[in-house]
């Protein structure tokens, strides 16, 4: 193996100081909003306008197209902390970032990334990413949407569903057929504005958590799309559908990690704090135990999602790593938050305490941008190939 | 304008601890932060930065190396140019020693309109090394600044005072050190963090670099003692005089007059 493969362990001084940053805004600005988005279903839209005023809605971009000319890792460390005590404001900057502006950044040309990128990574407008239709999940080859070209535009028809931010973005990446003879080589990738004709947002769904980011449907009826919003090639569009769920599933796992880092915390807190039989729960061994596996978890998580993004940060391939990185941190999140409330006993199971918003949150993790079985799929099929 | 900002990297007294034996402070893995009152001096400049054109902010510290870090803080919140002072020969300095650094660092940057520091550092308390500075310049200070007007080569502060303010006008150039009351210091953005490491740079000098007499800096340049640190003894619990009947009153008066109080 190259020197160059080894990850680096220790953050650089401005990773740190960025994840200082990041801590500070998460405590004193998300925190407090954490449990009225979640019980409101209501999406955060002061706290991207912060988070745009701090740079952080283009943390990998270079500073030519709005971004902040950071790196992957630190972008990853900034969905962990906001994830530490929201993780509907974690996935807000994950879909955003990785699927949203990411495919811009990788594929667009330059006309487009001057239209649309600079005002995503600068966080004037919010990105959001298209694929999964209802009959499209697991097996996204199967679009059912249509572009037809028609002149000098593309008529886009059909529906996705399940889509990250939907309603409360601006700018779309959104995949549809524009040859069925060829499966998913008849898939293309298109840049589409909210406010195109023929473009609207359905029913916004009900989940079991992260409640206050918005997951909506997307109607296109004839929607109308200029010819100059295709993103990279025509049929290319699968191609560009999986890679950017390979980079985006660093920020899943970053959000992953972050939840169950943020249940960890709380579980150390208030194990210290609680009293039974006259002494605190720290003192239990039963307990003691329970601690030392999410920590141990927690720990292991964090470091394949840096392995991650470190890999991708140095251009070398990580959609393998990616794909671990993700299938681990979710299953973390899950096992960590639900010990975490199982610590709290009754009083875990109310929303006086906000671990049982985190297991909510958490179970997402293990289902979108790939479910866990996907992830496997990944990994499997590169360690047998 | 060209403001100079010094600043001081304190350890955080949030997280210090004094050693129960020797009543020194534990500094071993105790983060360091940039001084309160200096975070207040650079938001004052970083104010006027955003008000004015052609506002260039200088930081200057004289510190370990590690002192890097408070000003790479400082200039991804938007200070253009940091300079750390840096020396073995430098330990030990009491505020004097401090202040013929400082002042020597300052001739040698040279030309500058206005010099903020923060009032006084957290860890010493001493509230000396500003005024001195000024003083070693030749320049005109205002101290407790919680209010900065700039009117061409005028400024004109607020001096806080114990009931109330004084209104003060100045010329520059001048020094002025700084209290929390002046502003909400900012917070760096991520862009500014990356531009702080990877565009800006930390010029570091050492003693030669500023041309300095060795007799005037670092222990041999200061005249103060530090004889002993203690924690002071706890004052032990008052006593009550619990009833209001005219013999408790004179047992209180009789006590006061033991301790010759009345």
């Amino acid at each position: 193996m190259k020197e160059e493969a080894f990850m680096n362990f220790s953050l650089t001084k401005e990773q740190e100081m960025v994840r200082k940053l990041l801590k500070e805004f998460s405590e004193k600005v998300v925190k407090p909003l954490a449990a009225e988005i979640d019980a409101t279903e209501r999406f955060p839209r002061e706290t991207v306008e912060k988070m745009a005023r701090f740079d952080m809605m283009g943390i990998p971009f270079p500073k030519k197209y709005g971004g902040a000319g950071g790196d992957n890792l630190t972008y990853a460390i900034a969905v962990e902390e906001l994830s530490k005590v929201c993780g509907t404001t974690g996935v807000i900057l994950s879909a955003h970032t990785s699927l949203g502006a990411q495919p811009i950044y990788q594929y667009g040309t330059e006309e487009q990334k001057m239209k649309y990128l600079v005002p995503l990574a600068k966080g004037e407008k919010v990105g959001a990413f298209g694929l999964t239709e209802p009959n499209a999940g697991t097996d996204s080859s199967a679009q059912q949407t249509v572009a037809v070209l028609d002149g000098d535009n593309y008529i886009l028809n059909g529906s996705k569903v399940f889509i990250t931010n939907g309603g409360e973005a601006d700018i779309y990446i959104v995949f549809a057929m524009t040859d069925k003879s060829k499966g998913n080589k008849g898939i293309s990738a298109f840049i589409v504005e909210k406010d195109f004709i023929g473009f609207s947002i359905g029913k916004k769904e009900e989940k079991l958590g992260i409640r206050g980011s918005s997951t909506t449907e997307l109607i296109f009826e004839n929607c109308i799309v200029p010819k100059e919003n295709l993103l990279g090639q025509e049929n290319k569009g699968f191609g560009i559908a999986m890679q950017t769920l390979d980079g985006g599933r660093i920020g899943i796992a970053a959000q992953a990690l972050g939840i169950a880092e943020g249940a960890l915390d709380e579980a150390v807190k208030y194990m210290k704090e609680r009293k039974q039989f006259g002494m605190p729960l720290s003192s239990f061994q039963g307990l003691q135990w329970m601690i030392a596996d999410m920590a141990t978890r927690v720990e292991a998580a964090r470091f394949l999602v840096y392995n991650a993004a470190d890999k991708k940060d140095k251009k070398l391939t990580f959609s393998t790593e990616a794909a671990m990185a993700k299938l681990f941190a979710a299953e973390t999140a899950m096992d960590v938050t639900t010990k975490a409330v199982q610590i709290f006993g009754g009083y875990g199971y109310t929303r006086d305490y906000p671990v049982e918003r985190m297991m909510r949150d958490a179970k997402i993790t293990e289902i979108y941008e790939g479910t866990s079985q996907v992830q496997k799929m990944v990994i499997a099929a590169k360690v047998l190939k | 304008m060209k403001i100079i900002v010094c600043i001081k990297q304190v350890p955080d007294t949030n997280e210090v601890k004094l050693d129960p034996k020797t009543g020194t402070l534990i500094r071993d893995g105790v983060p360091s932060i940039i001084n309160h009152d200096d975070m207040n001096a650079l938001e004052g400049a970083l104010e006027l930065k955003d008000r004015y054109k052609d506002v260039e902010i200088t930081l200057l510290t004289m510190g370990p190396p590690q002192a890097d870090v408070a000003l790479r803080e400082a200039l991804a919140m938007g200070a253009d140019r940091a300079i750390l002072v840096s020396d073995r020969a430098f330990a030990g300095a009491d505020t004097w020693a401090t202040s013929n650094t400082l002042t020597a660092a300052i001739k040698k940057i040279g030309s500058f309109d206005m010099i903020f520091c923060g009032r006084q550092a957290i860890d010493g308390d001493t509230a000396q090394v500003g005024p001195q500075v000024a003083e070693k310049l030749d320049l005109p200070q205002v101290t407790y600044v919680q209010k900065i007007e700039v009117t061409g080569d005028k400024v004109t502060v607020q001096r806080a005072l114990e009931d109330g303010y004084e209104v003060i006008e100045v010329k520059m150039p001048c020094v002025l050190t700084t209290i929390k009351e002046l502003n909400t210091p900012r917070y760096a953005s991520v862009k500014g963090i990356f531009e702080a490491y990877r565009e800006k740079t930390v010029e570091n000098w050492t003693a030669k670099d500023i041309e300095i007499d060795p007799e005037i800096i670092g222990l041999n340049g200061s005249p103060t003692n530090v004889r002993k640190t203690f924690t002071p003894e706890p004052k032990g619990k008052g006593t009550m005089l619990p009833g209001c009947d005219k013999d408790t009153v004179c047992d209180l008066f009789g006590r006061l007059k033991e301790k010759y109080i009345i």
